[in-house]
């Protein structure tokens, strides 16, 4: 059996864990532990290893789906996971400015771990406090060539659409001879 | 869709260069613990701002900058108080008293007096209304903001904010391609212009910090706020090396058979 995978990172709270289990087959993996630090304390439990999705292609081909751990804490966990992965996904939580700058910084640790092809989701899109994603590409200093892109982790449209996307991504880069 | 948030968490010099940057037209509005603001933008620059604090009038304004003696206040708002601030202007100036400039120019310094002093504000919860404008009969300015955010980052002394905007010294800066303002017009300090003449893709900040002579907070602030002004962009320094690039570990070899097997992700996924 043949295998690929792609990492999906952000900030705490940024919804890679909803993202993961929209489209994979089975239940996903979650590593989860009841958050212990008050300053946190904005969902019941957390991520602190990985999640792990999968993705059935055919008969001889998986794709697996990593989701790393959001608090600081854990991120000596990024490293190991994002190693050989195809592409990855940085969810940014349009609602919480907060988290913004830790975004970049995960997008910026990623990108020297591998300069392999990523996209950028501005996820929560369906609640009134979100920022629009025009707003949001100013305030994560992303460039137009970066794909920054709407959604709801929960709706399995927005999600597929988003690994579409890194899929065309790494296609257009392979067509290019930059993969 | 919402543009709101705290201070703490988005600072003022970032909000006015979201404005700048994406010529947004509307009123920001911070609610801090001892008084608010309404901050007015149209197509990215100030176009007015008033705090709680103050009368916004252009009476209240033309007195506080020296303008009106108080007495003259006292009886434009006696006689003429229900009239608007645009033809108030206009009756100082066909009575000879005062000229468009220098109302204009009171104006200008009261807006940015009072945007400068929202640099001292560490918290407040703001929101930004799209395409909300000040009332017809308010007079309207159209003010660069790219000299107010470099004034902002003047008084930046957080130096854990710094660190985080600018994590590393080994990259260089370039100067960015479509600014939406020429540097002549941008008031620079000495330093920041000995700064500017030294930013090139081949000299890392690190770089210009040496050949400057300033320290790693000096060299923050002045590239913080160059950065805040759209002026310059940060990439990676000509000379550095770039990271190793790591090959993703695919199952198949030869171009052909990695983009057939993309192929067979995509349609996977597209059936999903």
């Amino acid at each position: 059996m043949q295998t690929v995978k792609m990492v999906v990172t952000g900030p705490f709270s940024s919804g890679k864990t909803e993202f993961i289990q929209s489209v994979s087959e089975i239940d996903v993996v979650s590593t989860e532990r009841k958050i212990s630090s008050e300053a946190e304390k904005i969902k019941e439990t957390t991520t602190v290893a990985m999640d792990f999705g999968r993705i059935t292609i055919d008969d001889n081909l998986v794709l697996y789906l990593f989701g790393t751990p959001g608090q600081k804490r854990f991120d000596f966990m990024w490293e190991i996971l994002s190693e050989g992965m195809l592409g990855f996904v940085v969810m940014v939580d349009s609602s919480r400015p907060e988290t913004f700058r830790e975004a970049r910084r995960i997008l910026e640790t990623f990108r020297a771990y591998a300069p392999t092809p990523y996209i950028v989701t501005a996820n929560k899109q369906d609640i009134p406090d979100a920022w629009s994603v025009e707003d949001m590409r100013i305030a994560l200093r992303l460039s137009p060539e970066v794909k920054l892109l709407p959604c709801v982790a929960t709706d399995k449209e927005t999600v597929k659409n988003a690994l579409l996307e890194l899929l065309y991504g790494i296609l257009e880069k392979m067509e290019a001879g930059e993969f | 869709m919402a543009l709101k948030g705290n201070l703490r968490d988005f600072t003022i010099n970032q909000l006015l260069n979201l404005v700048s940057v994406a010529q947004k037209t509307g009123t920001l509005e911070i609610k801090g613990p001892t008084q608010s603001a309404q901050i007015a933008f149209r197509e990215g620059k100030l176009a007015s701002a008033q705090t709680s604090q103050n009368d916004s009038s252009l009476a209240a304004i033309l007195y506080r900058r020296g303008q009106l003696t108080k007495r003259q206040l006292q009886l434009i708002k006696a006689r003429a108080g229900n009239i608007g601030d645009k033809e108030l202007g206009l009756l100082l100036i066909n009575a000879n008293y005062l000229t468009q400039k220098e109302i204009l120019t009171s104006l200008k310094e009261e807006f940015i007096e009072i945007v400068n002093n929202l640099f001292t504000w560490v918290e407040g919860f703001f929101q930004f209304y799209n395409d909300a404008l000040p009332e017809s009969g308010k007079i309207t300015l159209r003010i660069n903001l790219e000299n107010i955010i470099m004034e902002g980052s003047r008084r930046l002394r957080e130096w854990e904010q710094l660190q985080d905007e600018i994590p590393s010294l080994d990259i260089a800066l370039k100067f960015t391609d479509n600014p939406s303002t020429d540097l002549r017009n941008v008031n620079l300090s000495v330093e920041e212009w000995r700064v500017v003449s030294y930013i090139n893709p081949k000299n890392t900040i690190r770089q210009i910090s040496k050949a400057t002579k300033m320290n790693d907070l000096e060299i923050r602030r002045i590239i913080y706020g160059l950065l805040q002004a759209g002026l310059v962009e940060m990439i990676r320094a000509e000379n550095v090396e770039k990271p190793k690039y790591q090959k993703p570990s695919l199952p198949v070899s030869g171009q052909k058979e990695q983009k057939t097997l993309v192929n067979r992700l995509i349609k996977r996924i597209q059936s999903l």
